[in-house]
Formats: structure tokens, sequence, C-alpha cells
């Protein structure tokens, strides 16, 4: 759906030129969800704003749908954006128009007429649940409703592909999850291919299939979600995978679990993409008499299955705990048996 | 009572005055209107980081606009005289007051009209332009109707200052209600002429800025 070879983006300034985006190479798969990370200047703006050729790229090329994005210029380029959404941080309304008006002015340029519009405008408020606040002007509603009317806006002309540029940041973390789920909604419904960017670890953990880490204007790491999780490269990586595990697994908590419970092991279990990480633990008590204390963890659930970590207290005769430690290794989930430093 | 406090004031001539001011400020306003906007947009997408952006457009006409601005009207009805006489044959009347109100205020307006559109935020074009809008749908479809209030109250600033050029181009000849107070109240030395002239101006005035700001208040929905 989306290709970008050798893309390259140096902008010329006062005080020298600013290369943003620095020599990538990305493919995007039809349906997928792709998220972006990167710290604040890693050139995540720039390079989404080439896939609706708000920026041209310096070199190389930039192909969306099936357009060459890259190269084409006015009223190819005006039809070509037609097919793709974008949506904003700062949601981008038109306060002098209602919802209704807002959410119809794509369509108004896409040339679609009074009838139509209105009838689409009505499917699209139900989609993005605004039913009643049609006639509401942007002021009056709350950010979550806000990037509604702009998700509903962005969809207006059926497009192939959604860009979402920092789309949840200026949200809180609950209207943050109901505009996720709204997109994944909206993939899910669709087949729409989704492009979004942000830099917040939990945003990708929720909603994306892959995940690409941007620094310096380049791609560090690449991969689906739950892999780039389990085995982080990069240390930038590393440092946006422990938002979201932080922080039952830092090493002061480590110590102080092992302070407070001196007997039997302490086993932390690391479930990657596993479909439920119940089992393991019934499992564990069925088949061996030990005793199994859940002291901490954080599970949460990405779109290949959940992630995270728990910390569990065997207790028992040393072989039987031996044994257990044993089965745990033997299953899908990561074991390591922690001791004192 | 009233022809108790103003014996001299004749007022068959005083409301003939009071037609050609509103005449005078009508037309200028709205001719000012349309070209105060066709500049401001000129200058504001011809400058840095816009759709149009051109330094050597952007420049001369910002040249233009401060100079027109800067010349104090009473001077400005002087070195128009040979343009006005040209166009219209005449320097006399009402209509020949028009020119000069025009040059004088259009380029005041035009610099406010350019103040109005940058205060549009930056986001909405760019989400226009990605919506895959023209440079003319973004004209009228984002840039008017965002600084709508801007550009209305800017109006009503201008068409309070262009009843006080009418008054200025009075003097000179113009008719209206500055040309009455001076000829009839000034040099005859009637300061009842010249009295009522000036509430009959500040009446309009008031009645302008009402105007204005109530149709500010129902235009800005932000
Ligand atoms: N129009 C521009 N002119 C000059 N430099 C620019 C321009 N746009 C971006 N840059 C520079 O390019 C680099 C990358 O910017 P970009 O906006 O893509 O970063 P980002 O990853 O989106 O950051 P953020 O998280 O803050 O939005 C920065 O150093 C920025 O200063
Ligand atoms: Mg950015």
């Amino acid at each position: 759906m989306i290709f970008i070879e050798q893309a390259k983006k140096i902008f010329q300034t006062k005080n020298g030129p600013v290369k943003a985006v620095d020599n990538i190479n990305l493919s995007i798969q039809e349906g997928e969800i792709f998220g972006m990370i990167g710290y604040s200047g890693a050139g995540k703006s720039t390079l989404i704003r080439m896939l609706n050729g708000l920026e041209t790229p310096t070199e190389g090329s930039v192909t969306v749908a099936g357009r060459k994005i890259s190269t084409i210029k006015g009223s190819e380029l005006r039809k070509a954006r037609q097919e793709i959404g974008m949506i904003f941080q700062h949601f981008n309304l038109l306060w002098s128009r209602t919802v209704r008006e807002n959410i119809a002015f794509p369509l108004e340029i896409a040339g679609v007429g009074k009838a139509e519009r209105m009838k689409r405008v009505d499917e699209l408020i139900e989609l993005v649940g605004l039913q009643g606040r049609g006639d509401s002007y942007p002021s009056q509603l709350s950010g979550g409703q806000k990037q509604r009317v702009g998700i509903a806006r962005a969809l207006a002309n059926d497009p192939k592909v959604l860009l979402c540029d920092e789309a949840t940041s200026a949200l809180d973390p609950q209207t943050t999850d109901s505009i996720l789920e709204l997109l994944v909604d909206i993939n899910q419904r669709l087949g729409l291919t989704i492009v979004l960017i942000t830099h917040e670890m939990h945003v990708i953990r929720k909603i994306c299939h892959r995940v690409a880490v941007m620094e310096n204007g380049n791609i560090v790491e690449l991969g689906p979600v739950l892999d780039v999780f389990r085995r982080p490269e990069q240390p930038i990586t590393k440092r946006f995978v422990q938002q979201v595990t932080e922080p039952e697994e830092s090493k002061e908590t480590v110590q102080h679990l092992l302070a407070e419970h001196p007997d039997g092991k302490i086993v932390k279990l690391t479930f990657v993409g596993v479909s439920a990480e119940q089992p393991v633990v019934t499992e564990l008590i069925r088949s061996f008499s030990v005793g199994v204390n859940i002291l901490q963890g954080k599970i949460s659930q990405t779109q290949n299955g959940a992630y995270g970590t728990l910390f569990v207290q065997i207790t028992g005769e040393s072989a039987e705990v031996a044994k257990a430690v044993a089965f745990l290794d033997a299953q899908q989930v990561d074991s390591e048996v922690i001791e004192y430093d | 009572m009233i022809e108790q406090w103003f014996p001299n004031v004749d007022w068959e001539k005083m409301w003939e005055a009071t037609y050609e001011t509103l005449y005078m400020t009508g037309i200028s306003v709205v001719i000012t209107f349309v070209l105060g906007i066709l500049l401001g947009l000129l200058l504001f997408l011809t400058s840095k980081g816009q759709l149009w952006q051109n330094k050597a457009v952007y420049g001369i006409t910002a040249v233009i606009v401060n100079v027109f601005r800067s010349i104090p009207f009473i001077i400005l009805i002087v070195l128009l005289i040979p343009f006005t006489k040209a166009l219209l044959g005449t320097i006399i009347g009402e209509n020949a007051a028009l020119p000069a109100l025009i040059i004088g205020a259009a380029p005041f307006y035009a610099r406010m009209v350019e103040i109005a559109l940058r205060e549009i935020d930056k986001g909405v074009i760019e989400a226009a332009r990605a919506m895959g809008a023209s440079t003319w749908t973004i004209i009228r479809k984002v840039l008017i109707p965002e600084s709508l209030p801007a550009l209305v109250s800017g109006l009503t600033v201008t068409a309070i200052a262009l009843v006080g050029y009418t008054a200025m181009a009075g003097v000179i000849g113009a008719g209206g209600l500055g040309n009455l107070a001076f000829l009839d109240g000034f040099q005859r030395s009637r300061n009842d002429v010249t009295m009522m002239a000036t509430i009959i101006i500040l009446i309009i005035v008031f009645i302008i800025q009402f105007i204005g700001d109530t149709a500010v208040r129902k235009l800005d929905k932000r």
C-alpha cells in the first residue's frame, strides 16, 4: 500500500541544512496499523507528511495506493490527497463551521453533491459516535469529541490510508484509549491502512501491528510490535519499551520483593504474545505441590496477544520448587529466577 | 426647541449633506473592502512560508501599501488632484472625493486584512491542503470564513476613519457634512451649524460601530 524508497529530506535553514529524514526505506501493507515512535525532532512528522505530499522528499520516492506522491503535482496531487485522510494533534477543525459542516468540507472539495453530502455526513457522525452533536461548533466540544470530528472528516472521502500525527497526544489517558479503540474499529471494519506517529509506547502497544523506531531521521529498529517488545535491540527502543513495563521491573522493586519474601523462589514470568496467561499458573499449582503467590505484575493486551510480566513466589519443598521452575522453563513463557545481587 | 438651539441650520441642506457623507462613505467602504481583501490576500499569500511565497511580489506590495498608508490624508487629496481630474474631469463633488478616499483607506485596510489572515491557525490551512483543497478553495472556504470576525472589525475601524476622511475631503470641496460645517458653519461664524454637523457625524460613527460590533459578536463562534 505504501512504499518509501531511499527517502531523504533536507531543510535549508538560516543555520545551514537540517537533515530531517535520512535515507528511509519502508513498506507498509494494506490493512496494517503501522506505528512510528521517536523523540521530538526525530523526523516523524516530516516522514508522515511525505505520504500526502505536504512535504516533498529531497531524494527518493514515496508511493501510496499506486500513486507516486513524491512526483505528482497540481490537480493530480489534490486528487491523490482526497484518498489519504489525515488527523492532527491539535485537531485543526474550522471553528467557523459546525461539526456537520466540518465533516462535509472534504466532500465539498471532492465535488460531492449536497444531498449525497448530507447523507454521508450522517453516516460518519454515527461511525464516530457523535450523534446529536452535529450542529455544535468545535468550541463547544471536548478534545476527544474534536478528534472524533477530525477522524470523521478524514474518513469522509473513503480514503485508503489514514495518517495520524500525534493524534492522541493532546488527550487524557481515558480519551486516548477511546480514540485508539475507534481507530482499531475503523481499521477492522473498513480495512483501512493506518500510519500513526507518537512518542508514547502504550499507543503503539495498544493498536499497532508493526512499529518503527526513529532516531535522527533514521529507522533504527523495525518489526512486529511483540518482537520489538520482547527483544528491543537499540538503547532507544529499550527506553521506549520501559515506558510500558516500568515500574514493576525496576531493579529496586525486584530487590524489594526479594527482601519481603525470603522463602521459596521468586520467578519473573514474561508473557509475549500468549493468548491467556492463566493456564500456566493454574497448571503449575495443579501439577506440583507448591504454593504459588502472585506478587505483582502487569499484563497488557496488544493487537497480537498479551504482553507483560508477572512476579510469582513459589514455596514448598526445594525439590518440588526446582521441578516447578523446570516446568515453567519448558512453557511458552520466558521465566527467570530472581536472585539477590 | 431644536429650532431654538440651532437657529441657523438649514435642514434641507443639512440632510442633503448627510446624504452626501453617507454616499461617499458607503461607496468608498465597499470598494475599500474589495481592494483591501485582494491586497491583504496578496500580502498574506506571498509572505514567507505561505502558499505563493514570493519575496519580490511581497516586497513591492508591502512598499506600496506602506507608502500610501503613511501619507496624511489631506496631503493625499492634494496630490491626487491631477489624477482625479484626469479620471472624472472634475475635482468638485462627492464622486471626486472617492479616488482619494479609496486610495487612502484601501492600503490601511489591506494591512488589517493581512494581520487577520496571519491570525488563522496554520494547522487549519494545512488540514485543508491535506484534504486536497486548491488555493482558490482555501481562500474561499478557509481564509475568509476563519478570519471573518477580524475582517469585519477591521472594516468597522476603516469605515469610521472614512467618515473622518469624507469630512476632510469636504473642506476641499467634495460636499457632505464636512463641507457644510466648513462653509456654512466656520466661514460664516454659525457655530450651531458646525455643532449640528458634528452631532450627525457622531451619530453616524456610533451606528457604524454598533453594527460592526454586533456583526462580530454574531460571527465569532470561537
Ligand atoms: N519546515 C522546516 N524547516 C526547517 N526545519 C524543519 C522543518 N520542519 C522540520 N524541520 C526540522 O526537521 C527535524 C525533524 O522534525 P519533525 O517535525 O519531523 O520531528 P518530529 O519527530 O515530528 O518531532 P515532534 O515529536 O516534536 O513532532 C527537526 O530538527 C526540525 O527542526
Ligand atoms: Mg511531529
